[in-house]
């Protein structure tokens, strides 16, 4: 969709879904390019030391795959005034996350749109997503 | 130990990030943004683009180094081991774009005691080196433990 088509955008109206299957080597590349070395994201040993099950995904990791569904939507990130999310659960390894969201208000060329990412059980992993687009 | 009420309000040096293409495109390959506009001149320049465009949460990595001055000063208290990321927000006044001199200087903007934890918000002024507002980031963080006991002087 490009910007001006925004115009045409209604409340309820929903985003394509973009999924993505993490696999460890997406943390260890996120970890690189991203400067974020936690060792909890690439390290099981650390990650069990520290109470978790294993290494997790890096929340910011998962709120990249989730603004990739808002830009491919908009059509251009310069469209986008605003990206917020509230990290609710970890996902590890070998899980699909899945993101999904709506258009909640339309304000002249000013568009809301609420969304969040889950697990394959449902369980959101971001919540609380919101981003704010304007023309 | 609690963190330092104290800080609230500072602002820390400004970190200095010259932003590379080769950068943008790592980092677009690293969240699976595969859009020619994040990867090729051309087609960013076709999109109205003066050259390649960061992804959204590229800023994060500006956000993370002035959060490393914040989070490294010793009179705020922050045991890293017991971080955990609450929240994330970016506020964008326009997109980064390879080429930039930026400036990106972290400020503790707030602490607040939520049960047995508390809550720490980091914002990142991100601007050009004229001084151009690029992206204001909020990162919430919780420490996990470390709220003062009920009761006490805070």
């Amino acid at each position: 969709m490009s910007p001006h088509e925004l115009r045409n955008v209604r409340p309820g109206d929903a985003l394509p879904e973009v999924a993505e299957t993490i696999e460890r080597m997406d943390l260890v590349r996120y970890a690189g390019a991203s400067g974020d070395f936690n060792p909890i994201h690439w390290n099981d040993e650390v990650a069990k030391a520290v109470g978790l099950p294993g290494v997790i995904a890096h929340g910011m990791y998962s709120m990249g795959i989730a603004a990739r569904m808002v830009t491919g939507w908009a059509g251009d990130p310069a469209a986008i005034r605003r990206l917020k999310v509230r990290f609710s659960a970890m996902i590890e390894p070998g899980q699909t996350l899945t993101a999904k969201g709506e258009v909640a208000e339309v304000d002249g060329g000013r568009v809301l749109v609420r969304f969040h990412a889950e697990d394959e059980k449902g369980e959101k992993v971001l919540s609380k997503g919101e981003a704010e687009l304007e023309l | 130990m609690p963190l330092n009420q104290a800080l609230v309000g500072t602002v820390y040096p400004a970190v200095r990030y010259e932003v590379g293409r080769e950068k943008l495109r790592e980092f677009a390959i690293a969240v699976g943004e595969t859009d020619p506009i994040y990867h090729d001149e051309a087609a960013a320049r076709a999109a109205g683009h003066p050259d390649l465009p960061a992804v959204p949460t590229f800023a994060v990595v500006l956000s993370m180094r002035a959060g490393q001055v914040v989070y490294g000063d010793p009179d705020l208290g922050l045991d890293y081991s017991r971080v955990v990321h609450g929240e994330q927000e970016f506020v964008y006044h326009r997109p980064i774009r390879a080429g930039d001199r930026l400036l990106a200087a972290g400020k503790v903007a707030a602490v607040a005691a939520k049960g047995r934890h508390e809550l720490l918000t980091l914002e990142t002024e991100i601007t050009t080196e004229a001084g151009e507002p690029v992206c204001t980031v909020r990162a919430t963080v919780l420490s996990r433990g470390t709220a003062p006991p009920r009761g006490s002087a805070a």
